[in-house]
């Protein structure tokens, strides 16, 4: 056993720590040979470092691991929605080492299937020689629902496979063989969860991984972008390359955001692509620009509503035909699905016979092929020590060991019913790999995705790979359903590693100089409401610590003149989160009594959508849906906000335990506006960002003083309330500087409202706004140079106003009603255009996307 | 005999179309029996762009996207088209038992017989059925002639299944046509051809039209006509021979052939993806005249 025992003051050694490894051994373990009763020799030097670290230094690594990725958001879930299960991707400190000998013979092999599986899926698309000289029986392939024929004869250009992107499921026999257990070939995922996995490693494993000689990865990503490159070369040498993600709600979202800003890709979603003359375009805040290559991860039959599945969202209708007409390439190519049937591999030997003129290197595991009248009766006979799965993925596969026999009885029919739809598969006792179970080394089974990438007329294997590991002793076959622990996969080279950059040289460079990242539509528009959304609950915070804070004081002091400005402050609040009635009639006093449930709803409660925590949610998934453009810090901010929701949520419902929570709230807004101010390049984005921040600052303000001042309140509760007016937006310090001891409704509304280099003042959100709206790009053709756009026109009135405004026109109240009428009449048309301009923002920028519908089928009907 | 087959469909909407994409299969075949002299196909608003391909099955496909904003779509498609009279084929066409062409196509390892295996599949819309395998048996009793045995199949739908507009909708499944027994031609085409595939026999879904003829003495109305839709099957050595279930007969001079597939799901006339739109209402008429009329 490993374990830290600092009573005994003795070194960890290597046998303490192994000393019950061998005895839970069943069947091969890849780091213990049990012929000789030793270590493998190319585990020899981590097992010497991994001892001496010891089992209680090993399990803080863990930990450390385990928060690494939570930070920086690795997960396998969605986001701040409270239905779905929080799976972060969990790590195993130990890794799984392979040497370089053992790697070489893999690499071959893999290499040899991915040309083979090349070769078949060109076949399957063009000539069909597979089916035509029975190679493969008809059946097999008409019958598997990706074989897409609307995708028949589609030709990717001279020279380049179909195949660009390929991954394997390997394991370990109990004969030391790595067997594939499956072919991934339509959008092979788990790229992005192996980098991450590196990253993580080389953090916390720092020393050990120096001193062993592993393979970087970064050379295969370098590989895969150079050939995603060269598809296009002839027609541009800038190609415009698009992650195509089915969206957030997607469980593998984060590892198309991580690889879209790892590569540099725009990462966009089905309504960000528009074909227009059979081209693809990608909907631009300056237009449409066209994409040239699209690294998809929506499944086939998702990708074109019109030629493939009608009831798509996800897709863009005219997609295979602008493919068809070879204006776009999309990889892997639709319809690459039907590579990934097991029902291929039992003649793939026989096929690779004869299109490569080699055996297979690599042994699929044993399946056996229900159509086949042989293969069938073979599969019915031992059907108790297989696993039955479906050619396609009609139907999840069926592990029949856990059935009774009645359940087997009732495979069996169905079986016999339609049998070329099943195959029957060996289930594969895979090897076991050191992990680290609470401080000791246990053997546990695993799994190996290999990832490959087409490059220069052969593949590129990546030199490692997503190795997934078992839960327990007692799990035999690993899925993806069981949640994700995994661990970093070493491959051990004797050759010196030199560090690859993932960029073209500066030859190449040069060409991509200074060149703004498009940001796609609805990019943008997330971004605007990030915007919103985080300055709205930064205001929201502040008014709630304010209004907490003169609750306080009017239950300390019982001063009339303290309810009058909390009256005011509740029914601001009821105005920001909507939540009505909430505090909105003054003459109800019975509530003004006991007003902690309501105010408590109005932070709390989800029903509520704009609640502080529902504003705080909807922050999230703005920020989360352009996941791809912010910086890890930024992201680690991000997540922060996210577990402030939880807390929120759990809080007891106590209003005086808030307030701590609230300071924390804030500073972390405060340091999400930073870290995205600081971090984010002065672009499109960034300018989209900021205006829906500077237009949310300044109706939030509107709304506050309307609330507050435009009916007089009488000469000391208004005293108080500029004071709290002051408070709330940070202006006390600024007022005081500038008006010394006096304050009054002059001052205040002058600094509040009219003064331009006060950064909390409704004109200084007017002067950006309008200094923002001069910067965005105009669509080619909407107004000539020197006419003002419609936004233009509406923000200059506004700005115009409040610079003719009177200050002390509009603190005058007027009347025996006692209303400010200027003041009111300011404030209205202000807000008013302000939400005109919002929504002209939405007109022009952002998609407006109608749900793509069917065309009505006729129908043939005749008699 | 010479037609001229103008098929117009109009779609108009309540709310504006901001742009729209389709593909229409429209366009007769040419075949050993029939030859499409002459084809027009325009389409309301002008389109974009107009492609021609020949898809998976050899179907002609036109695909047309547009991008203006319109409340009012119509397809129109005139062809001209000669059909040589078929009914002298099923005279000469082999007449295996139904068996021995079962059995070559599951066996056989000619190419053309191993592409057949396509055909006795199930398809997106037509399931194969224990019910049917049954009610397709009674007329395929062992060593039968397949031509015979089809024959009196068809007959078979043709009685007991009625004729019914607007029973059924492009979605209804074909155990609800089957408990029902009321349907109309593209519900009885994959009627009969889930019972040919049930029993191993390679069978295709036709879509086309039909020259009708009013009743005696009464002049032909325009746009009368309508899309319609019959079965064929894979007699091997004689190829597909055509069956109309709809009106119990083998097609002769009068049927003409647009597409054929596994079912309507891949022969479908127009198909397209619209946005915005809201409400429409839709206008089919087809006019099948001889030319000699003209």
């Amino acid at each position: 056993m490993m374990k830290a025992s600092p009573a005994q003051d003795k070194k960890n050694t290597l046998q303490d720590a192994l000393a019950s490894y061998p005895a839970q051994l069943a069947g091969y373990d890849e780091m213990w040979s049990e012929k000789k009763g030793s270590i493998h020799p190319h585990w020899q030097a981590l097992m010497q470092d991994l001892s001496e670290l010891g089992g209680a230094e090993l399990a803080k690594r863990r930990i450390e691991t385990r928060r690494l990725l939570r930070e920086n958001g690795v997960t396998y879930h969605i986001y701040s929605d409270p239905k779905g299960q929080q799976r972060t991707w969990q790590l195993d400190p130990i890794p799984l080492v392979l040497s370089s000998k053992d790697w070489e013979a893999i690499s071959v092999g893999l290499k040899q299937r991915a040309r083979l599986l090349n070769l078949i899926l060109k076949d399957l698309y063009g000539d069909r020689r597979l089916i035509r000289e029975g190679l493969v029986p008809a059946e097999l392939i008409y019958a598997h629902n990706g074989f897409l024929r609307a995708c028949d004869k589609i030709r990717m250009p001279e020279q380049t496979p179909s195949l660009l992107l390929y991954a394997a499921d390997l394991a370990r026999g109990p004969d030391g063989r790595m067997w594939v257990l499956g072919d991934r070939s339509q959008s092979p995922s788990g790229v992005g969860y192996a980098l991450e996995t590196r990253m993580a490693m080389t953090r916390v494993m720092a020393e050990e991984f120096r001193r062993t000689q592993v393979h970087r990865l970064s050379i295969f990503f370098r590989n895969l972008r150079s050939m995603l490159a060269s598809l296009t070369a002839h027609r541009t040498d800038d190609p415009r390359v698009v992650i195509l993600t089915p969206g957030p709600h997607n469980e593998t979202y984060f590892e198309h955001a991580y690889l879209a800003s790892y590569l540099g890709y725009s990462l966009v979603q089905g309504e960000d692509l528009t074909v227009r003359d059979n081209k693809v375009w990608m909907k631009s805040l300056d237009g449409l620009k066209q994409v040239d290559i699209i690294v998809r991860r929506v499944d086939d039959s998702f990708c074109d509503p019109l030629e493939l599945r009608e009831d798509s969202h996800l897709g863009v209708p005219g997609l295979l035909h602008a493919a068809r007409m070879g204006n776009v390439i999309i990889a892997n190519p639709l319809g690459s699905s039907i590579l990934e049937s097991p029902g291929l591999l039992p003649f793939l030997p026989n096929i690779a016979r004869k299109f490569l003129g080699e055996d297979l290197l690599l042994p699929s595991a044993a399946t056996w092929w229900c159509g086949d009248k042989d293969a069938l009766a073979h599969v019915l006979e031992n059907l108790e020590s297989l696993v039955v799965k479906t050619i396609d993925r009609r139907k999840a596969s069926i592990f029949c060991h856990q059935l009774d026999a009645a359940q087997l009885d009732s495979l069996r029919q169905e079986i016999l019913r339609t049998p070329h739809i099943y195959v029957g598969q060996e289930m594969l006792s895979c090897s076991t790999s050191p992990a680290l179970h609470q401080q000791a080394l246990v053997p546990r089974r695993v799994l190996l995705r290999t990832f490959l990438t087409a490059h220069q007329n052969d593949y590129d294997v990546m030199p490692g790979g997503l190795t997934r590991v078992a839960q327990d002793e007692h799990t035999l076959f690993i899925s993806n359903q069981t949640g994700g622990l995994s661990k970093d996969t070493w491959v051990l080279t004797d050759k010196p590693i030199h560090q690859a950059s993932l960029w073209p040289n500066i030859a190449q460079i040069e060409k991509l100089v200074s060149r703004e990242g498009v940001l796609p539509s609805r990019s943008g528009e997330n971004l605007f409401w990030v915007g919103r959304y985080s300055e709205r609950s930064e205001g929201l915070v502040r008014l709630i610590r304010t209004t907490l804070s003169k609750l306080a004081d009017y239950d300390d002091y019982r001063d009339e003149s303290d309810l009058v400005v909390v009256q005011h402050l509740l029914k601001t609040l009821t105005h920001f989160t909507l939540v009505m009635p909430g505090f909105s009639d003054m003459a109800d006093q019975e509530k003004l009594r006991n007003p902690d449930a309501p105010i408590l709803d109005m932070i709390l409660s989800r029903k509520h959508p704009s609640s502080l925590v529902s504003t705080l949610s909807s922050l999230m998934q703005s920020a989360y849906n352009v996941r791809d453009l912010w910086s890890v810090d930024t992201w680690r901010v991000v997540d922060d906000i996210d577990e402030l929701i939880q807390g929120l949520g759990n809080n007891s419902q106590n209003i005086f335990s808030l307030p701590s929570q609230l300071d924390k709230t804030l500073s972390t807004l405060m340091a999400f506006t930073g870290h995205s101010q600081e971090s984010m390049p002065h672009e499109h984005g960034w300018y989209l960002l900021n205006l829906g921040r500077r237009i949310e600052r300044a109706l939030q303000l509107i709304c506050f003083i309307r609330c507050c001042f435009v009916q007089h309140s009488g000469e000391v509760p208004e005293h108080l309330l500029l004071e709290s007016t002051l408070v709330n937006h940070e202006s006390m310090i600024t007022h005081r500087r500038r008006y010394r001891s006096i304050q009054h409704m002059f001052t205040v509304l002058d600094l509040m409202l009219l003064d331009g280099r006060h950064p909390r003042s409704l004109a200084y959100q007017v002067a950006k706004i309008a200094s923002i709206m001069d910067t965005l790009p105009n669509p080619k053709g909407a107004v000539p140079a020197h006419h003002l756009t419609p936004e233009q026109r509406l923000i200059l009135k506004v700005h115009t106003d409040i610079r003719l405004a009177d200050v002390g026109k509009l603190a005058a109240v007027a009347g025996t009603h006692g209303v400010r009428k200027s003041l009111a009449k300011l404030l209205d048309s202000t807000e008013e255009r302000l939400e005109r301009l919002a929504d002209l923002i939405h007109q022009k920028y952002f998609t407006h996307t109608q749900r793509a519908k069917q065309l009505a089928p006729t129908r043939q009907e005749m008699p | 005999m010479k037609f001229r087959v103008k098929h117009k469909t109009r779609y108009q909407y309540s709310a504006p179309v901001s742009m729209c994409f389709n593909e229409a299969r429209m366009t007769p075949l040419n075949t050993l029996h029939q030859r499409c002299a002459s084809h027009r196909f325009v389409v309301q608003p002008a389109p974009e762009a107009i492609h021609k391909r020949t898809d998976y099955f050899g179907n002609q496909v036109t695909h047309f996207d547009i991008l203006q904003s319109h409340q009012e779509m119509s397809v129109t498609v005139i062809s001209e088209v000669e059909v040589v009279n078929r009914s002298q084929q099923s005279l000469f066409s082999a007449d295996y038992p139904w068996e021995g062409i079962r059995d070559m196509v599951k066996s056989s390892s000619n190419p053309e017989h191993i592409a057949l295996r396509e055909y006795v599949l199930a398809s997106p819309l037509i399931p194969l059925l224990p019910e049917l395998e049954q009610y397709a048996l009674k007329s395929f009793t062992p060593k039968r002639s397949a031509l015979e045995s089809v024959r009196e199949l068809m007959g078979r739908i043709w009685t007991d299944f009625k004729y019914m507009p607007n029973s059924t909708s492009i979605s209804t499944p074909l155990h609800e046509v089957l408990a029902n027994k009321q349907g109309v031609c593209q519900d009885f085409s994959h009627l009969a051809i889930s019972c040919l595939r049930s029993i191993g026999l390679p069978a295709a879904y036709v879509s086309g039209y039909l020259e009708t003829l009013p009743p005696p003495g009464q002049p032909k109305l325009e746009g009368a006509d309508a899309s319609h839709a019959w079965f064929a099957v894979h007699l091997l050595d004689s190829g597909w021979i055509h069956f109309d279930p709809t009106n119990n007969l083998m097609p002769a001079d009068q049927h003409i052939t647009v597409a054929i597939g596994r079912d309507f799901a891949d022969v479908t006339p127009l198909k397209g993806v619209i946005y915005g739109g809201n409400e429409h209402d839709l206008n089919v008429s087809v006019d099948v005249a001889r030319i000699e009329d003209l």
